[in-house]
């Protein structure tokens, strides 16, 4: 209906070449682009040049310390990310990915409870992560008496990238064409055989993909963990799951709040770290998608 | 699915229904759903931590002391409870983040839904995806270290202090650029080629296109894309800690440095308020109110969301 009010532009269609405000128009866009693009660009010039002084193995051998910034390290933190990656892994993806085949699979979309879990999910992807800190605190940390460990903080991520991996997973679920399942059900399957044999296989590539992104917002997080405790200086690696802990996000910031120029210095160093764990993950995801993406 | 069944079995004497009940698919289905509820359970927790403590916390503030005064000093002695300079700093960077946001993720959005060959979107796709990845502390560490110290070199009239609105806005809206340029992408994408088609057989420019037909078409769409955005924006820590300071002034200078009601909850959450004082309780309360407006906001971008699924697919 808006194009019926602008006769003018049937004008614009009869003269030669595209006119000047739509070129302007382009530009403007592409320009809007590569600003963040020369933004992202700009950030990963600047920490690498201002954590490269301190890009050794001392980074990663040595324990953090806020009174030696030429020699503090960051292992403390690289374990504690191990640690709360692993066990987020093992808890929050098949839970996530078990929720995602019911939603598309069984779930009956006119139920209400079943709309009441849907629009849940996508609420909850968007709770701001530091509440998920105070659930942490509140919760685990404190009712269940599990207190500031590595539990705690995995249970806490977990249920913070939950909601990313149920969405993603049902989305690659659902790029599965109908087709299969009846074949499937048509020769006999049952409707989990078919689904344990022929849709989860045909969705892994996908599956994979929102996984590894979910994780990598797990990595990355710091807010949560501020909640449990990680803040404190942490001299150790974990022992096991009930050891209290540190992550390299939470390292970072802990240099960051140091007032001595040469904590700058060693921020910049560990977040180098930092983001060189998190672009080979995202690269690995966006290689699996481009690979394995199937048009049926 | 039962149609078929039906059809291939006329007038035969043996029906085709399950013969025995399946229960091992009954005991999967059961683990499955169990597994959706998690996240039921997941906001009941939220509800429940959030709750108690809060409620403890109004016993001994009055309401009135919280929403009526504008002094807020929760660990200071005396301390003050009057809540409104971390809603204003909340909101003031909000702002600001969505005014860097919502041009620059819309136009991405445009150029990547209705202008960008396939190619291109191979490319361009992936650096937003990047954009997005990035932790929030290394925003706040190039907020505190690269853009501070810039815009301080360049606009000396400002009068930047150290920590500020400004630069943690800034980088704040950078960070929900991906949000917006993604959500508001599928929104455009969903839109039907006919409606596109329909405007060009009409004469109408590329331009005119975008502007006038599909961006009015995939409304619903953006506004819940910038919704969550907002959202966003309003609960992040991190870049808003480390950038934006943690003093509670009732101050409206984005020049000045100013605590949000995430950047309160993470300064007095990291600290040693044991368990039970009153600081301890203002962490649930502001908590409270914080998830409340996002959980407000997300409902409403759900809604509309599912509102344009409902008209276009």
């Amino acid at each position: 209906m808006a194009v019926l009010s602008t006769p003018k532009s049937a004008v614009e269609l009869a003269s030669k070449g595209r006119p000047l405000k739509e070129h302007l128009f382009r530009v403007a866009l592409l320009s809007s682009l590569a600003i963040a693009l020369i933004f992202l660009g700009m950030l990963l010039i600047y920490v690498l040049e201002e954590g490269w002084p301190r890009l050794s193995p001392t980074l990663w051998e040595n324990m953090p310390s806020i009174r030696r910034p030429e020699t503090a390290g960051i292992q403390s933190g690289i374990f504690g990310t191990l640690w709360i990656i692993g066990l987020t892994a093992l808890m929050a993806l098949p839970t996530g990915i078990l929720a995602a085949v019911y939603l598309e699979e069984y779930a009956d979309r006119t139920r209400w409870y079943n709309k009441v879990i849907e629009l849940n999910i996508s609420n909850l992807a968007a709770v701001p992560s530091i509440v998920y800190g105070i659930l942490g605190l509140g919760i685990i940390a404190r009712w269940l008496q599990f207190g500031f460990t590595v539990m705690t903080g995995a249970i806490t991520v977990s249920l913070l990238v939950l909601p990313i991996v149920i969405i993603s997973a049902r989305e690659a679920i659902r790029a599965v064409p109908p087709s299969i399942r009846e074949g499937s059900l048509a020769l006999g399957a049952t409707q989990w055989q078919t689904i344990w044999r022929q849709v989860l296989p045909a969705s892994i590539p996908g599956i994979a993909t929102g996984s590894i992104l979910a994780l990598s917002r797990a990595i990355g997080e710091a807010a949560p963990f501020l909640m449990l405790g990680a803040a404190t200086l942490v001299r150790f690696n974990p022992e096991g799951v009930w050891s209290s802990f540190t992550v390299l996000p939470l390292q970072i910031y802990n240099f960051i709040s140091q007032s001595r120029e040469e904590f700058h210095v060693l921020a910049a160093a560990a977040i180098v770290i930092l983001l060189a764990i998190l672009l080979l993950m995202n690269s690995v995801a966006i290689w699996l998608r481009n690979r394995y993406q199937k048009r049926w | 699915m039962s149609a078929p069944v039906r059809a291939a079995a006329p007038g035969s004497p043996k029906s085709l229904a399950r013969s025995r009940p399946r229960y091992g698919e009954q005991l999967i289905k059961a683990i499955l759903l169990i597994s959706a509820l998690v996240s039921i359970a997941t906001t009941v927790g939220i509800i429940v931590a959030l709750v108690e403590p809060t409620i403890e916390f109004f016993s001994e503030v009055s309401f009135g002391e919280f929403f009526g005064s504008t002094t807020w000093g929760p660990l200071f002695s005396p301390p003050a409870f009057g809540v409104w300079p971390i809603i204003v700093a909340t909101l003031e960077i909000t702002l600001i983040a969505i005014l860097v946001a919502v041009p620059l993720g819309l136009a991405a959005a445009i150029f990547l839904s209705e202008y960008a060959t396939p190619r291109v979107r191979k490319i361009f796709k992936p650096v937003l995806e990047v954009l997005a990845g990035v932790p929030t502390v290394v925003f706040g560490f190039f907020a505190l270290t690269f853009v501070t110290p810039v815009l301080k070199d360049w606009f000396p009239f400002l009068g930047l202090e150290a920590k500020n609105a400004l630069s943690a806005g800034l980088l704040v809206g950078v960070m929900i650029i991906p949000i917006v340029a993604s959500l508001s992408e599928d929104a455009m994408a969903a839109v039907p080629n006919g409606l596109r088609e329909g405007s060009y057989a009409l004469g109408a420019s590329k331009m005119l296109t975008s502007v006038r037909v599909v961006v009015p078409a995939a409304f619903s769409g953006i506004v819940a894309a910038v919704i969550l955005a907002i959202s966003r924006a309003a609960g992040e820590t991190m870049i808003v800690a480390i950038a934006g300071g943690f003093k509670s002034v009732f101050t409206l200078n984005p020049a000045d440095e100013m605590a949000t009601m995430a950047a309160f909850i993470a300064q007095a959450g990291s600290g040693d308020a044991s368990v039970g004082s009153i600081p301890y309780k203002t962490i649930f309360a502001v908590g409270s109110l914080l998830f409340i407006m996002t959980f407000f906001m997300n409902y409403v971008s759900a809604r509309l969301v599912q509102k344009y699924r409902e008209v276009y697919e």
